[in-house]
C-alpha cells in the first residue's frame, strides 16, 4: 500500500469505544472510562447515531492536575458517583490514551477503592480493561472487555451442561438470532456480551438508569463450568480472547469460528452446535437453509461474476468475502483499518483459491487508500457500514450497507448477518441491489426484472 | 493525595437522585419570597456524572472545522479524528476539505518516541496532495502529555509550504469545551489582518459565531446584503481563509453563539477596534432585532434601517398564516431544553413562546452566571434551570415535568424517543435551517410534527395502546 503518512478518513475506530459497547452487554453495567471526558461523550454520540438507544458512558473526567499527579482521585470519586447516581451491579472500566500514558495503575486504584469503601456496602464488581487508543482498534477493545468480563467473574466448578458464545462485534438483531438458535436446541448457554435488547430495546414505562438486558454476572461466573466455548472471529487470537481464557484456565475446550455468514460458515456453525448438543438441527433451520439453496439457485444469474468491493473489520471482511466467493460474487478488494497480519492468511485458509482471481487483501488501510484502489478494479458494487458512502456517491457505486456504523439509513442494529437467516437478508439485498441498478440503467422501464 | 469522598447514599433525595455535587447547578424557580440564585457553574464536570459535553477538543474542532478550504489534521490517536469525520452539517458553496478526516494516528512508539516527524511527514504529504489556504493543527490529550513541538512544526512547514499553518492547542483534558472555544479563537486571530483590506466598504460587517449549518450562514448573509450590508468573512460559517484574513477590514462584529465566538469579537475590538454586537437568528423576534440592531448602527445610511424593516415584514407575513396553524395545535404544550450555550436557549424561549408552548426545564452545557440569571428572569415558575447536566436529570425532568417536547443534540435524542416525548435536533447536525424567518418556520414545523406525531398513542407513558 502507499505509505502514506496521516491516516484520511479512517476505516477504524479507537480501542475504548468497542469495549464500552461491550460493556452495554452485561446486565446492570455502565461503561466507564477513565480519561477525558471527550472520551466518553464522543463515543456515545458514536454509539448512538448507530444503535439510537440512550448509552451513558461515565468518565473520570481529567483535568491538567490529574494528567499531573495520577488520575486515582478522580477515578475513584467517579466510581463513587456512578454507584450512587445509576446503581450498578457492574462498572466496566476501560483506558484511554491518556490515562495509559500517564501509567495509571487501574487494578491498584481500584484495589485502593475497595479498601476505602470498606464492606459496609456490596460494590458493584468492577471490570477493568487496558484499551490504549494509539494501539489497535475498536475491535481489539471490544474483545478485550470480553475476556476481562471472563476473567473478573469466571469461577471454577463442576462441569455443566453449558455452552458459553463469544460472538464477538454482531448486530442485536443477530444476538436474538443466536439465542434463538441456541434455544432451538435446547441447550443452556451464556452469550456474551448480550446487548440485543439494552441497544435495541423497547419503550420506557418508567426510567431505567440502565437499560434493561444484558448477560448477568451469575451467567458470566459459570462460563468457567461450562462443556465448550464457541467464539467467532477469524483473526481472535487464543491469548486475547475469552474463550482462549477459559480454555487456558479451566480448561473449557475453544471452538474457534470464522463469522457464520454464507451456507458454509453457517454449516460449519450448526455442525458444532450439533455436536456439542448431539442433537440434529432444528427442523426450522433446516428450512431455513434449504430456503437460502433455493433462493442461491434463483439469483445466481444476478449476481455471479459481479464484482464487490469490501470493507470493515478484519472478521468481517473474511467471513464477507468467503460468503461471497460462495455465490460467485468476486470480492475485488478486501480491505480493513485492522492489522492484525492474519488477515490475508485466513481468508485463504476459509476460501484456498481466492488468489486465483486476483484479488487483493489490504490490511491497516483507509478509506482515501481505498478509494485509490477502487477504479482500477472495475467494481460493481460496494458492502460495508455508511463510512463509505462518499465514496460510493463519488463513483456512482451502490453500498450494500453492513456491520457498524449505519448513520445514514435506519435499522442498523436489526440487520442480521449470520447464519442461514442473515445470509438469506444479505443475499437478497445484493441481488436486489444489482437488479435495481439494472432497472434504473435501463431506458426500457422493464418491470419483471 | 486525600480522597474527596463522602461514604453513604445520603443524597438519594427521590425516586431519581441527584448526586450532592451536583445539587447546585440546578435551580427550580419557585413564586413567593425573594429566591437567593447562586446556580453553580463555569467549572470542569464532576467525574462519573456522565455529563454531556464534551472536551477542549471539541470545542476547537466545532469553531473550526466549518472553514472549507483548509486541511484540518488531528494529532493523536484515531479517535478524535475518526469520531469527528463529517460530524456537523456545515455546508460550503465550494471546496470541502473540512469534511475530510485526517490523522497523525499516533501508534505506541510514536507515542514514546514523540510524533513530531509523523507530524511534519503528515502535514507535507497532505498539503501536497490537497493544496489548501492553510492547515490547522489539533493537539490532543496525549499530545500535552508527550510533549511534541508542534509551534516549531507548524512555523517549519508554514515556510517550506508558504500556507498558514496554525496550531490549536486542545488538548482534551486542559479545560473545558470553553476553553476549545478560546484556543479555536487564538488560531483565527493569528490569520485575521494577513489579508489586504482592500475594496471594503464602510457599511460592512463580519458574521460571527454562525457555522452554516444547513446552510443557514447564506440565509442570514442574504438578509444582510439585501440591507445593502457587505458581508465581509463568516466566521466560520462557509469559512474561506482569505476572507478570514481581510476580515479586519469589517466595520462593525455581528456575534451569534457568543459562547465560541465572544473572545475573537473582543479581541478584534482590542487590536483593530471594530465594535461588536450580540445577535441572535432564532425566531421572529430575534432574528428581526439582529438586523435592526446592525442597521441602527449604521445611521448614516436610513436605507439601512428601511430596508431591514421591510425584509421583517415581508418575511414575517409570508411565514405568520402557516404558523398560526402550529400555534393552534401546540398551545400549552410544554418543551425542555437542553442545549450547548446558554444564549440559545433565550431564543428558544421566545420561539417557543411563538407558538404557545411553555419552557419547563432549560439547560445548557456551558452557561455562566449571567446567562442563567437572565434565563431565570424569562422563566416561568416551576421551570428549572440546569448547567452541564446528565442524562439521569435531564429524564427526572422531563418526566417530573410532563415535558412534550425536548430540544437538543444527539446524545439527547434517545432520552426523548425513549419517555414518549417530542425532539428537536437544534445541534451540529441538523439538516434542515432553523435560523432565520424560514428557520423559525421549519423550527416550528419540525416541532409539531414531532409533538403532534400519532405514534405516541403507542408510548407506554401516554397509555399505551
Amino acid at each position: 500500500m502507499t505509505a502514506k503518512a496521516a491516516t484520511q478518513n479512517a476505516c477504524k475506530l479507537c480501542n475504548p469505544l468497542g469495549a464500552c459497547l461491550a460493556f452495554r452487554g452485561i446486565e446492570k453495567c455502565v461503561p466507564f472510562l477513565h480519561g477525558s471526558q471527550g472520551c466518553a461523550t464522543y463515543i456515545r454520540r458514536y454509539l448512538i447515531s448507530h444503535y439510537k438507544e440512550p448509552i451513558d458512558i461515565a468518565s473520570s473526567n481529567f483535568n491538567e492536575e490529574t494528567a499531573v499527579f495520577g488520575g486515582s482521585h478522580n477515578l475513584q470519586l467517579g466510581l463513587k458517583n456512578v454507584s450512587q447516581q445509576y446503581r450498578p451491579e457492574v462498572i466496566g472500566i476501560a483506558t484511554t490514551c491518556l490515562s495509559e500514558t500517564i501509567g495509571d495503575d487501574v487494578p491498584m486504584i481500584l484495589k485502593e477503592y475497595r479498601a476505602v469503601m470498606g464492606s459496609d456496602e456490596p460494590l458493584p464488581v468492577m471490570i477493568f480493561a487496558s484499551t490504549p487508543s494509539y494501539s489497535g482498534t475498536h475491535i481489539d477493545g471490544f474483545h478485550a472487555a470480553v475476556r476481562s468480563a471472563v476473567k473478573t467473574l469466571a469461577e471454577e466448578g463442576p462441569r455443566k451442561n453449558l455452552v458459553n458464545i463469544f460472538p464477538g462485534m454482531i448486530s442485536p438483531a443477530d444476538i436474538r438470532y443466536l439465542k434463538e438458535i441456541m434455544n432451538a436446541f435446547g441447550i443452556p448457554f451464556v452469550l456474551l456480551p448480550d446487548y440485543s435488547q439494552t441497544l435495541d430495546g423497547g419503550p420506557w414505562a418508567e426510567y431505567h438508569r440502565i437499560p434493561p438486558g444484558g448477560a448477568p454476572v451469575h451467567a458470566i461466573a459459570s462460563t468457567g463450568c461450562a462443556s465448550a466455548s464457541i467464539e467467532f472471529g477469524s483473526t481472535l487470537e487464543a491469548q486475547k480472547s475469552a474463550a482462549g481464557y477459559l480454555e487456558e484456565r479451566f480448561g473449557v475446550p475453544r471452538h474457534h469460528l470464522p463469522l457464520p455468514i454464507g451456507i458454509k460458515a453457517s454449516d460449519r456453525f450448526f455442525a458444532v452446535v450439533e455436536k456439542l448438543t448431539e442433537k440434529p438441527m432444528p427442523a426450522v433451520y433446516e428450512d431455513e437453509r434449504r430456503r437460502l439453496v433455493d433462493a442461491y439457485a434463483d439469483g445466481h444469474k444476478y449476481v455471479f461474476g459481479k464484482r464487490a468491493i469490501l470493507y470493515g473489520e478484519e472478521d468481517l471482511v473474511i467471513s464477507m468475502a468467503a460468503f461471497l466467493h460462495e455465490i460467485g460474487v468476486l470480492p475485488v478488494l478486501c480491505a480493513s483499518g485492522g492489522k492484525s497480519g492474519l488477515m490475508k492468511k485466513r481468508l485463504l485458509e476459509l476460501v484456498p483459491d481466492l488468489e486465483d482471481p486476483g484479488i487483493r487483501v489490504r490490511e491497516n488501510v483507509d478509506f482515501v487508500d481505498i478509494e485509490h484502489e477502487a477504479p482500477e478494479l472495475l467494481p460493481d458494487f460496494l458492502i460495508g457500514n455508511s463510512k463509505g458512502f462518499t465514496m460510493s456517491k463519488r463513483h456512482m457505486l451502490p453500498l450494500v450497507r453492513i456491520g457498524f456504523p449505519i448513520h445514514d439509513r435506519f435499522g442498523g442494529q436489526r440487520l442480521h448477518h449470520l447464519g442461514y437467516r442473515g445470509t438469506q437478508e444479505l443475499f437478497d439485498r445484493i441481488v436486489n441491489t444489482v437488479i435495481e441498478q439494472r432497472q434504473k440503467a435501463s431506458s426500457i422501464g422493464y418491470t419483471y426484472m | 493525595m486525600e480522597l474527596l469522598i463522602e461514604k453513604g447514599v445520603g443524597s438519594m433525595k427521590e425516586e431519581i437522585g441527584i448526586l450532592e455535587a451536583r445539587q447546585s447547578q440546578i435551580f427550580e424557580k419557585r413564586s413567593g419570597e425573594e429566591q437567593q440564585f447562586d446556580i453553580a457553574c463555569d467549572k470542569t464536570s464532576l467525574s462519573g456524572s456522565v455529563s454531556q459535553r464534551a472536551c477542549v477538543f471539541c470545542g476547537s474542532r466545532v469553531v473550526l472545522y466549518p472553514v472549507a478550504d483548509a486541511i484540518h489534521i488531528v494529532h493523536g490517536p484515531i479517535g478524535c479524528a475518526a469520531y469527528t469525520w463529517d460530524i456537523r452539517g456545515a455546508v460550503s458553496s465550494g471546496p470541502e476539505l473540512h469534511r475530510l478526516s485526517f490523522s497523525t494516528d499516533l501508534q505506541e512508539m510514536d507515542v514514546i518516541y514523540g510524533g513530531e516527524k509523523k507530524l511534519y511527514r503528515s502535514l507535507v504529504e497532505l498539503i501536497d496532495q490537497y493544496q489548501p489556504k492553510a492547515a490547522f493543527i489539533y493537539s490532543t490529550c496525549i499530545i500535552g502529555l508527550i510533549g511534541d513541538d508542534i509551534e516549531a512544526v507548524c512555523k517549519k512547514v508554514a515556510k517550506e509550504k508558504g500556507i498558514p499553518v496554525m496550531p490549536v492547542h486542545s488538548e482534551g483534558f486542559k479545560g473545558t469545551k470553553k476553553d476549545g472555544y478560546k484556543a479555536a479563537c487564538s488560531a483565527l486571530m493569528k490569520l485575521i489582518g494577513t489579508g489586504s483590506t482592500e475594496g471594503i466598504s464602510k457599511y460592512s460587517i463580519n458574521i460571527l459565531g454562525e457555522f452554516n449549518l444547513a446552510g443557514e450562514a447564506w440565509i442570514i448573509r442574504e438578509y444582510y446584503e439585501r440591507m445593502g450590508i457587505q458581508v465581509v468573512a463568516t466566521m466560520t460559517g462557509d469559512g474561506r481563509i482569505d476572507a478570514i484574513r481581510r476580515s479586519h477590514g469589517a466595520s462593525l462584529n455581528v456575534v451569534q453563539c457568543s459562547g465560541s465566538m465572544t473572545t475573537l469579537a473582543r479581541e478584534m475590538e482590542e487590536k483593530y477596534g471594530i465594535p461588536c454586537i450580540r445577535v441572535s437568528y432564532f425566531g421572529f423576534e430575534d432574528m428581526s432585532k439582529s438586523l435592526y440592531d446592525v442597521a441602527a448602527l449604521f445611521p448614516d445610511r436610513p436605507e439601512i434601517m428601511e430596508r431591514a424593516r421591510e425584509i421583517v415584514r415581508d418575511e414575517i407575513r409570508k411565514y405568520y398564516p402557516e404558523m398560526q396553524k402550529f400555534r393552534s395545535a401546540l398551545t400549552g404544550k410544554k418543551a425542555a431544553i437542553y442545549v450547548g450555550g446558554a444564549f440559545k436557549t433565550f431564543s428558544l424561549f421566545k420561539a417557543l413562546r411563538t407558538v404557545g408552548m411553555s419552557v419547563v426545564l432549560a439547560g445548557s452545557q456551558t452557561g455562566n452566571k449571567d446567562d442563567y440569571r437572565r434565563l431565570k428572569e424569562m422563566c416561568d415558575e416551576g421551570t428549572v434551570i440546569v448547567d452541564d447536566s446528565n442524562p439521569v436529570e435531564l429524564s427526572k425532568f422531563v418526566l417530573e415535568k410532563e415535558a412534550d417536547l425536548l430540544i437538543g443534540g444527539v446524545k439527547e435524542r434517545p432520552i426523548a424517543f425513549k419517555l414518549g416525548v417530542g425532539f428537536c435536533d437544534h445541534n451540529h447536525e441538523r439538516k434542515i435551517p432553523l435560523a432565520g424567518f424560514v428557520g423559525m418556520y421549519n423550527f416550528a414545523k419540525e416541532v409539531y410534527e414531532s409533538v403532534m406525531s400519532p405514534v405516541w398513542q403507542f408510548s407506554p407513558r401516554k397509555g399505551g395502546l
